[in-house]
């Protein structure tokens, strides 16, 4: 028994941590969204996405974006317990990319099938993108600009399939959290990839890597909500000194603090082939969402108006945490898969 | 990372499950299989005789060293060992305030005399200990505490005035532990001292009184002029040093808060047993999503909990010790606690007024919010500690 992550396993974290940190500060995010104001030179209004694109380039540049596939594909030929963390980072940062999407459920997934139509290459080295969706959901986050389309589909109990679907018709929609990207396609047709195991255990690490997406989301917003109330003065003296905003800040840390270990548990499941891994990611899921939307109400409510603004960065991590938290199955979908697993 | 279980640590479990099963049968049949809360006089010697059962396998206190009466367990093994504790329905333990309160404190502050007294005897349930830290007036604020203990170097000893209350059990114990103003002039956290007290001296007055449940577990303790003489205890009466009482008390809390008071077995037997209970109740009455739904949620904060704890065994074992963090732990399993009692007192319906093992868990579990540093303390700790607000 050892739950921790190696040395290795933690330094690559540290590393995309430091990475994201350069390459995707809330400018950044702020401007994939399309009428974002781009800092770095892009025409304002036209999507701005050079910039945004820096930090995907930056990614596939240190190897991150084939963490999961297997290096005779040119990756790392890593699993769920080295890019569970990486996911979280992409959650902290905002990353206005797929990289659940792209890295730990499209790329394994082509890969298993044997990459079919060559893909790897672009997705390894970040020249393409790639998205999936579930469960039948037809919007589908980057679905007008992903070169891979995927969606993965639940036949009442099962077996899970994978298809891959043709975006060409895919029409963007407007939608709350803007740098989502969000199109709405027909996930029904398509052709058939890789055997129901691989479709399931694709589905499994496309939830996991969410909820490790979501814990990381949640961290970024009681830290910024954190240093909002040390500074911020009311009746004197800082709000984060007021007991009722201490106590809102306290419940969020402690519901992400018993998710995250959940998250983890359920990456070792996954790693480990473990008989409860959909149990495991279910529960983490299911944890890590709830986690999240509570520590983002949290955080609006204790930074006050100026948190209901598109000035204050907030919003950009709150409206992604409210959009992960439905996608991939929300709470109670999840639960839901915990109560049949548990003979329910 | 391995969350498996290795082969010694599933040894270990198989022979505490089958100790466990015996044992348990057997002490159930010699009280005529009724066995009594251990917070009413009769329930307290049938639970004493369980501890002595205990104690005499050697499974009182796994994790301490054999000499003390342990069995050099590791954390691993004890995590085990109360899984298996807690699956098998054995009884809450009478004596945990001493083997998980003051034994850690015994462990890191005691003289080596004070440690070969006090350890093997609470092991074996000779010495039973209660917690002596609240006072009427002061319960959140511990450092208002004013109860006394004057220094009498003539006849070698204290004498103590004053007065503790919510003593767990007091009534049926043999000693109380606790903190005494040893400096009179002193404020605050200064000039405090932490005692190891019998009960039986002369100007000590013990008075039991009914929890919410009617049992009486809680019990007054009055100090009248009370000598507790130094050689009380053998290695003496003081435990770390007089007026370092608060610091030393302070290592007991997190204790209290942390893992050793409430293991994570605790939690997932009784999500387990909830879960059973939804099965027989919709096996009964048909599916109902909305109780399924909370249901599965105290399941999965019973895991989420058992999953943090193995995390945090794993840091503390590889030196990144938890610190503050001990204040969410105790926020979570309080509230984990009163939701899996009440989710099982809705599936009961009707039936969940009767006096029962739910019905009595729910009552105690209504406690776990305030015990231990109630769980406002607990945010405001964390909120300056985890997250560093400020405190003024
Ligand atoms: C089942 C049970 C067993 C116990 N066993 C023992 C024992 O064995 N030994 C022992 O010494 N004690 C024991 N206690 C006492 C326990 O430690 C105290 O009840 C606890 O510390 C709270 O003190 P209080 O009851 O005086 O409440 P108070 O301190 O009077 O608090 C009342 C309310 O005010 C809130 N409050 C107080 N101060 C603050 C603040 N600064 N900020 C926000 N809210 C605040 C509290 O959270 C609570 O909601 C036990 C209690 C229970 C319920």
């Amino acid at each position: 028994m050892r739950f921790a992550f190696t040395d290795d396993q933690v330094a690559l974290r540290d590393a995309v941590r430091d990475l994201l940190a350069k390459e995707c500060p809330p400018e950044v995010v702020r401007a994939a969204w399309p009428e974002g104001p781009d800092d770095r030179g892009a025409e304002p209004g036209a999507g701005a996405r050079s910039a945004t694109d820096r930090s995907w380039v930056a990614l596939a540049d240190m190897g991150a974006l084939g963490v999961a596939v297997p290096e005779a594909h040119g990756g790392l030929g890593l699993g769920e317990l080295d890019w569970v963390l990486l996911a979280e980072e992409t959650g902290y940062a905002g990353l206005p990319h797929p990289f659940v999407e792209t890295s730990c459920v499209a790329a394994p997934l082509l890969a298993a099938a044997g990459d079919p139509g060559g893909d790897l290459p672009g997705l390894v080295d970040g020249s393409a993108v790639a998205t999936a969706t579930a469960l039948g959901a037809d919007l589908v986050p980057w679905g007008g600009d992903a070169e891979v389309v995927l969606s993965l589909l639940l036949d009442g109990e099962g077996p899970w399939t994978a298809h891959r679907v043709d975006a060409t018709a895919a029409v963007p929609v407007a939608s709350v959290d803007r740098a989502r990207r969000l199109a709405r396609l027909d996930v029904g047709g398509g052709t058939g990839l890789g055997s129901a195991r691989d479709a399931a255990v694709a589905f499994d690490r496309g939830a996991l890597g969410t909820a490790a997406q979501l814990v990381g989301l949640g961290r970024r917003m009681l830290d910024l909500t954190v240093a909002y109330v040390a500074e911020r003065q009311q009746f004197g003296r800082p709000v984060g000194a007021q007991q009722a905003v201490k106590h809102h800040l306290a419940d969020a840390a402690k519901d992400l603090h018993f998710a995250a270990p959940a998250v983890y548990g359920a990456a070792w499941s996954l790693a480990a082939g473990d008989a409860h891994g959909h149990r495991a990611v279910s529960t983490a899921k299911a944890l890590a969402s709830d986690a999240a939307r509570r520590t983002g109400r949290a955080a609006l409510q204790c930074h006050g108006a100026i948190g209901y603004t598109v000035e204050a960065d907030l919003h950009l991590y709150l409206k992604r945490a409210e959009a992960l938290a439905r996608a991939w199955g929300d709470a109670a979908w999840h639960r839901d898969r915990v109560a049949w697993a548990l003979g329910l | 990372m391995d969350l498996t279980w290795s082969d010694t640590e599933e040894a270990f479990r198989a022979e505490a499950r089958a100790w466990l099963e015996e044992a348990l049968a057997a002490w159930r049949e010699r009280h005529g299989g009724r066995i009594l809360s251990g917070d009413t006089a009769e329930g307290f010697a049938q639970h004493l005789d369980w501890e002595r059962t205990l104690a005499e396998a050697g499974w009182a206190v796994v994790s301490w060293p054999a000499e003390h009466g342990g069995r050099d367990a590791t954390r691993w093994q004890w995590l085990v060992f109360e899984e298996e504790y807690y699956r098998a329905g054995a009884p809450a333990r009478i004596t945990q305030n001493g083997i998980f309160l003051l034994a850690p404190t015994v462990f890191e502050f005691g003289t080596p005399e004070q440690q070969a007294h006090v350890l093997p005897r609470m092991a074996r349930g000779d010495d039973l200990w209660c917690q002596g830290w609240s006072e009427p007036d002061a319960g959140s604020d511990l450092a208002s505490l004013k109860s006394r203990a004057r220094r009498d170097d003539e006849r070698g000893g204290w004498v103590l005035d004053g007065q503790k209350t919510w003593t767990t059990r007091g009534a049926f114990c043999t000693h109380l532990f606790g903190l005494f103003r040893t400096d009179p002039d002193s404020e605050r956290h200064r000039g405090l001292t932490y005692l190891m007290v019998p009960l039986d001296l002369e100007g000590i007055t013990v008075r039991g009184f009914g929890r919410l449940d009617g049992d009486e577990g809680f019990a007054e303790v009055f100090l009248d002029d009370a000598f507790v003489p130094d050689d009380a205890i053998p290695g003496g009466v003081v435990l770390g040093g007089v007026g370092a009482g608060w610091s030393v008390a302070m290592a007991t809390t997190s204790s209290e808060r942390g893992l050793t008071l409430r293991s994570p077995g605790r939690f997932t037997a009784t999500a387990d047993r909830l879960v059973a209970l939804c099965r027989e109740q919709e096996a009964r009455l048909g599916p109902d999503p909305r109780r399924r739904d909370r249901v599965v949620q105290g399941w999965m904060e019973a895991e989420a909990y058992r999953l943090q704890t193995l995390q945090t065994v794993t840091d503390d074992a590889e030196g990144r010790p938890a610190g503050a963090a001990s204040s969410l732990v105790k926020l979570w399993w309080s509230e984990l606690d009163v939701a899996l009692h009440e989710t099982a007192m809705d599936l009961l319906g009707p039936d969940a007024e009767l006096e029962g093992a739910w019905s009595k868990g729910w009552q105690f579990s209504l406690s776990g919010p305030i015990y231990a540093g109630t769980n406002e303390i607990q945010r405001n700790i964390a909120a300056e500690r985890v997250l560093g607000l400020p405190r003024k």
